[in-house]
């Protein structure tokens, strides 16, 4: 449906910001460094990475606020933007018909909540507007569908943070777009709004059923609200998959390490069978879960979250089984889990467990780890 | 089908339509004029000064500063400029400290009364204190005649030019200091006191460096404008014999015949010499960011418990707002309410009469020159507003390149004076550049009048629009908003409170304006400011006295109105 083909695009960094006739010099910066997606019909699709990383510049690149070095972006089969390949063409922003809702949610505070809504409709080219009554109908409609239709007449910063997502959401929906753009629009409120609003959003997208792209830094945010996710670093695509994909086969350290595992050791394969492999890490050996036999020849990591890392008191555990046996080196409670960091010869792993389980430090303990949930990334000279 | 509207060929018609689209031709219009108002009055005077007959020539130079007293002249001007610049800088930073954060009593009086000055223009002023303290006639001195049997004071000297301009000041500094203050985290101060320090070491060490960059600013605001002012050093200067370079080139200028070059190159150092402080004070303002001291957050005001200084610190304040502010005003309105200018005395006030009210408003070159005054001051403010609001959007927005040249090109007229742009636009419309008549008509004000007062309307312009979150403006064209759809209905109603503040502060400077106009009026085309420089010329201290009150009046209306009013629409002066 949306389909973006190596995108270029290099800022330029003044490295004295102002300066009245004081001479700036600048380096160049690669925001967006050959990115290629493709986005499905009715997908709820993610660009998720840390800030920098890209995923920001690529959406306002979508919408026509950015412009790219080179690439291509075509939705359907309209070529939104294209150069550096034959024929430059470009869509100006205010032609290209898409729906976005910005991180500050950007509610025009001197117009009232039905002129915010009707203001795409209103702006439209005078051979496409609708007549004023229309115009008020679809209005009153997508208000109604966001439950604002009572606050129509009211001054649009008069609303709470949670009206004001929805009238923005109105907003870029009321001129119905083939695309919604989200540009972290959980970002600016609190932990317990965001919760709830993330699921008011997932509902909204579903009901509607329009494909969006979504931008934002919060692993579960993305984990949570996604069909597909695009894992962003240093302007380039790191991974793209479903959730549950990109949670259990993240395919390098740092996909793993974004999506929550703090646990690296390095591995190479010993035995290698039907769904289960042992590996040789310099803790000791481990059973992993696979897909598909390893390679004998190549070097991994392996990657273990905390969670999936459980604690036993050593005199009652058996040595046997999945895992090390290691010292409590340190441990801090959380209040729902208690950490620990427990020292398997020379490693530090983090486990994370229920509160009611609690070592004090210098305690021997056996952790056990349940080999599918060990996450195996390749490294140089694996192949996928 | 709308594939094939935006992808079709790049046509002759399409490109015709880009390049003017409305956008590029606003934008293009508003760098040209200000273009026009900045650079043509800085290269003819240019070419006056360094071209006589065709020819490069230095002779202006050698006749402008070969005269005797050339050292002193260069002196003066540092001495007064420096003096009173520092006598602001310090009596407005400690006013605003004091208000902001100590628990002096009367703190809303005190800050009140501090932005009076504001509204009395700078020649009623210094004219008031003519009428205070000049060692012949001043109602101050009248005390040590009797007492001693000599004046105690002489307005007419370095001191008291440096009191009357930098006393004038002190709002402005006030103005900076106060916002800054406020803006300060208290808890920098807190640490200081925690850590140890005492409270005079907390000023020293922490909170005077903390100021370092709004000090700056507020000391390149009033010594620019110290540097260029005219009505001080003309009115208490000349006659005690003391030059500076603003009263030397009107001096050069209304001895018949003019040497014109010769003022031209004086004012070429003039403008040199406040290039070269701007560019000192602005190394010492530094980046201005690398103290994050503005957060933007409301700061519980953490009042600094004067103890037993409380009373002498707030009386001192109040005797400072006595001298400074309600002596000069009372004797204004005294004097205005007799037949001629004498001592306080009860046998005055037994011939108190509005006679002089009367004349005034009889006098035909009054209504003149107020009819003048109000059409020029609406339309600078207007025309300069309307400029800098796109002027602005293209610095805040624009791209790179057009961003920096309206950057520098809007700052320039900061290091011309008032005179020294009166003089260069006289020079361009002697060899009129523009196809309808300039010199001798109101226009010619006007094309002054904008030129010296564009980086005012820029400030207010600028800082309206960085309020505004581009996020706005680009939600806008994401909902299919055409530029001049996001400009009329988003940018424009969106900075329109802003734009309204810079309108009024406008409004205001412009009626007092003197040093501009006093080159380039001519009989018909008075405002109030050339009035009052004839009448006192003419010793008419009464009539100006009345007329002062009158402008004061009308000013403080003006202020009061936009302050009952303006809150309303978001105004704030």
């Amino acid at each position: 449906m949306l389909r973006i083909d190596n995108l270029r695009k290099t800022f330029d960094v003044p490295s004295d910001q102002r300066g009245r006739g004081r001479a700036t010099a600048s380096a160049q910066l690669a925001a967006i460094d050959d990115v290629s997606l493709e986005i499905h019909e009715g997908e709820m699709f993610t660009f998720l990475g840390p800030s920098g990383c890209g995923k920001t510049t690529t959406l306002r690149s979508i919408a026509g606020l950015e412009r790219p070095d080179s690439g291509e972006i075509r939705l359907s089969e309209r070529v939104l933007f294209s150069r550096g390949r034959g024929r430059d063409r470009e869509v100006p922003v205010n032609r290209r018909g898409l729906g976005m809702v910005f991180q500050s949610y950007a509610i025009w505070p001197h117009l009232s909540v039905f002129d915010n809504v009707a203001f795409p409709l209103q702006v439209m080219p005078r051979r496409d507007r609708p007549k004023k009554k229309v115009i008020e109908e679809r209005v009153m409609r997508v208000l109604a569908t966001m439950e604002l239709d009572a606050f129509a007449g009211r001054s649009a910063t008069k609303l709470s943070g949670g009206q004001q997502q929805r009238l923005a959401l109105a907003r870029a929906l009321v001129t119905e777009p083939p695309l919604l753009l989200l540009d972290e629009p959980l970002s600016n409120l609190d932990a317990k709004l965001r919760e709830s609003l993330r699921f008011e959003l997932k509902r909204l997208q579903h009901e509607i059923g329009i494909t969006s792209i979504y931008v934002t830094h919060d692993q579960v945010e993305a984990l949570a609200l996604s069909s597909r996710i695009a894992v962003m670093s240093k302007g380039q695509v790191a991974q793209v998959g479903a959730p549950r994909d990109i949670y259990t086969h993240p395919e390098s350290k740092f996909v793993a390490e974004f999506i929550g595992n703090s646990n690296f050791l390095p591995a190479t394969a010993v035995e290698s069978g039907n769904g289960t492999a042992i590996v040789e890490t310099p803790q000791g050996r481990l059973e992993v879960a696979v897909d598909r036999p390893l390679d004998a020849t190549a070097s991994y990591l392996i990657g273990i979250r905390p969670e999936s890392v459980e604690v036993l008191a050593a005199e009652t555990a058996p040595a046997a089984g999945n895992g090390f046996s290691g010292t409590v080196a340190a441990r801090s409670y959380l209040g729902e889990a208690v950490d620990h960091i427990v020292d398997i010869g020379g490693y530090e792993m983090r486990a994370r467990v229920n509160p009611s389980v609690s070592f004090p430090a210098g305690t021997a303990v056996r952790l056990r780890i349940d080999p599918a949930t060990i996450s195996l990334i390749p490294t140089e000279g694996a192949s996928r | 089908m709308l594939q094939q509207r935006y992808t079709e060929e790049r046509s002759a018609g399409q490109l015709v339509r880009r390049v003017l689209s409305p956008k590029n031709v606003i934008v293009f219009l508003a760098i040209l004029i200000i273009g026009y108002l900045v650079l043509t009055p800085a290269i003819y005077l240019f070419i006056a000064t360094f071209f006589s007959g065709g020819a490069f020539t230095l002779d202006a130079f050698r006749r402008a500063y070969g005269t005797s007293g050339l050292d002193s002249m260069v002196l003066s001007s540092i001495v007064f400029t420096v003096g009173a610049t520092v006598l602001a800088l310090a009596l407005g930073t400690a006013l605003a400290y004091i208000t902001v954060r100590t628990n002096v009593p009367f703190r809303s009086l005190i800050v009140a009364t501090s932005l009076v000055p504001l509204i009395v223009p700078g020649l009623l002023y210094t004219i008031a204190w003519v009428m205070v303290a000049s060692p012949n006639v001043g109602i101050a001195n009248q005390i040590g005649n009797a007492l001693t049997g000599g004046p105690w004071f002489d307005i007419f000297s370095m001191p008291g030019m440096i009191w009357v301009e930098g006393t004038h000041n002190v709002p402005l500094v006030y103005l900076f200091m106060f916002v800054a203050f406020r803006a300060m985290d208290p808890s920098l101060e807190e640490s200081a006191l925690v850590n140890g320090a005492t409270r005079a070491t907390m000023l020293r060490r922490i909170t005077i460096p903390l100021m370092r960059p709004a000090l700056a600013a507020a000391a390149l605001v009033v010594g620019v404008k110290t540097l260029g002012s005219f009505e001080v050093p003309t009115l208490l200067g000349v006659p005690g014999g003391i030059f500076v370079f603003v009263s030397r080139i009107y001096y050069v200028m209304s001895d018949f015949p003019y040497d014109t070059a010769a003022a031209g190159a004086l004012s070429i150092g003039l403008v040199v010499l406040a290039i070269l402080g701007t560019w000192a004070l602005n190394r010492m303002q530094g980046d201005g960011k690398q103290y994050a001291t503005v957060t933007g957050k409301g700061f519980r005001p953490a009042a600094l418990d004067l103890g037993r200084w409380k009373w002498p610190v707030a009386i001192g304040v109040l005797v400072y707002f006595l001298v400074t502010t309600a002596l000069p005003l009372f004797v204004m309105a005294y004097n205005s309410l007799l037949p001629h200018f004498q001592a306080i005395s009860i046998r005055a006030m037994s011939e108190f009469t509005l006679q002089n009210y009367v004349d005034l408003f009889e006098n035909p070159i009054f209504a003149r020159s107020v009819g003048n005054s109000l059409l020029l001051a609406v339309g600078t403010a207007t025309a300069i507003m309307v400029l800098t609001a796109v002027a602005a959007w293209v610095v805040v927005r624009g791209r790179r390149r057009s961003r920096k040249l309206v950057d520098q090109l809007t700052f320039i007229p900061m290091v011309f004076p008032g005179l020294v742009i009166g003089l260069a636009v006289s020079f361009v419309y002697l060899r009129n550049p523009l196809p309808i008549a300039v010199y001798g008509t109101l226009l010619i004000l006007l094309i002054a009048y904008m030129t010296n007062f564009l980086p005012y309307g820029m400030r207010y312009a600028m800082s309206s629009l960085q309020q505004i979150s581009a996020e706005l403006e680009e939600s806008s064209a994401v909902a299919g908003a055409s530029w001049w759809q996001t400009w009329t209905r988003i940018v424009l109603p969106l900075m329109f409170p802003g734009l309204m503040a810079g309108w009024i502060y406008l409004l205001i400077v412009a009626v007092r304006e003197l040093g501009s106009s006093i080159l380039l009026y001519s009989p018909g085309n008075e405002v109030i400011a050339v009035l009052i420089f004839q009448m006192y010329e003419e010793g008419e201290l009464v009539d100006i006295s009345a007329l002062g009150v009158v402008l004061v009046v009308f000013l403080s209306l003006i202020v009061a109105l936009v302050h009952k009013f303006g809150s309303r629409v978001g105004i704030r002066l």
